[in-house]
């Protein structure tokens, strides 16, 4: 591995999160370049510089006035409470979807009276058929009409 | 027994006041560590780190446990913070003051930029080592200030920080190997010669905070 190589590898060897074979490969470069073990040196020294600085801890009334923020902010509609106590965002959806569809499906008008003479009229030809069954089934008929001799047949 | 980040926020999101109590608690310190070392003005970390809070709070009802809490906590942080160096720099150019603390290609600028300066009597306590070190990690561009805050400090792992970042990992490896490179540089001066030979094979594995 080139000097060049080794950028991609800095970063993880000093953090000690690069994987072994990572680790052999900078090791194995570092065995042979006298400039990079310099580097990695500095490295090091930035690493524990960086640690030298403390950064502020949060006020002592942070948390009251987080506290403050909080109570502040508006509840929850009486819907949008009922949805929070449902455990998934989707059953919530589809409880919604269910309950508009039963709504939708109470508020529908009954059948429109016009298609009823079509079912009353269908029922009259089933009665006409039935009607002449015997005369439909005679086929003694056939044979006075000068059937086909298929018909004949039968 | 300790309850975990999601059941934690599974609570806040049902109601228990106490959950958020507990995450507020966890969470404030490093929140508030890492968006004063961000934005470098402790008044307005607070500020910010209070908007984390609100936005994690306001967010709970749709609050789903697909991503590591820390992760989507850490990403709202660092989107305020940007938004809030961005309007910083606005308001300074509207006055028609010095140049903006970064360059928009990226670039390092000076060090002595005028930087939102800290309080007067924190200048005064810190010494100037740690002064010089701060400057150092204020001067770097945005993006790679919080890359390397993330890591050396919050000790995210790299998938976490590029998930905060908004990039692939092979960039954060590319954006962290830039930030350092500049600050070995910046901090040279501060590093006193090494006393013996660097041979290798030793990290700096529990060097850690």
């Amino acid at each position: 591995m080139n000097c060049e190589r080794m950028e991609h590898r800095w970063i993880a060897y000093v953090d000690g999160r690069a994987t072994p074979r990572e680790r052999r490969e900078v090791e194995q470069h570092l065995a042979g370049c006298a400039a990079c073990r310099q580097r990695l040196e500095e490295y090091r020294s930035v690493w524990k510089l960086l640690e030298e600085v403390p950064a502020a801890d949060p006020s002592p009334w942070f948390d009251a006035r987080m506290r403050q923020r909080v109570a502040a902010e508006p509840a929850p509609s009486g819907w949008r409470r009922l949805v929070q106590w449902l455990p998934e965002p989707r059953l919530a959806l589809a409880t919604l979807a269910l309950i508009a569809i039963g709504f939708w499906a109470a508020s529908t008008p009954p059948r429109p009276a016009g298609r009823q003479p079509v079912v009353a009229m269908n029922e009259q030809e089933e009665f006409k058929m039935i009607k002449n069954m015997q005369v439909l089934e005679n086929y003694d008929l056939l044979k006075e009409l000068n059937a086909p001799n298929e018909a004949q047949g039968n | 027994m300790v309850r975990s980040d999601v059941q934690l926020m599974l609570g806040v999101k049902h109601g228990d006041e106490a959950s958020f109590e507990l995450l507020l608690r966890r969470y404030r310190t490093p929140l508030c560590h890492f968006l004063n070392r961000m934005v470098r003005d402790q008044a307005l970390a607070e500020d910010l780190a209070q908007e984390v809070f609100l936005r994690v709070y306001r967010a709970r009802r749709e609050y789903v446990p697909s991503a590591k809490f820390t992760t989507w906590m850490f990403r709202i942080a660092t989107n305020l913070a940007l938004n809030a160096l961005r309007d910083s720099r606005h308001r300074q150019s509207e006055l028609s003051l010095d140049a903006p603390a970064e360059a928009e290609d990226g670039s390092v600028v000076s060090l002595d930029v005028p930087d939102g300066a800290p309080r007067v009597e924190q200048q005064l306590v810190e010494n100037e080592r740690v002064a010089a070190i701060r400057r150092a990690i204020y001067a770097l561009p945005e993006k790679q200030r919080a890359a390397v805050l993330l890591h050396k400090y919050q000790e995210m792992d790299y998938d976490q920080i590029a998930h905060i970042l908004g990039c692939s990992v092979s960039a954060l490896k590319s954006l962290l190997f830039r930030a350092y490179e500049v600050l070995r540089v910046e901090l040279a001066p501060l590093v006193a010669p090494a006393v013996s030979g660097p041979g290798p094979g030793g990290t700096m594995e529990g060097g850690k905070p």
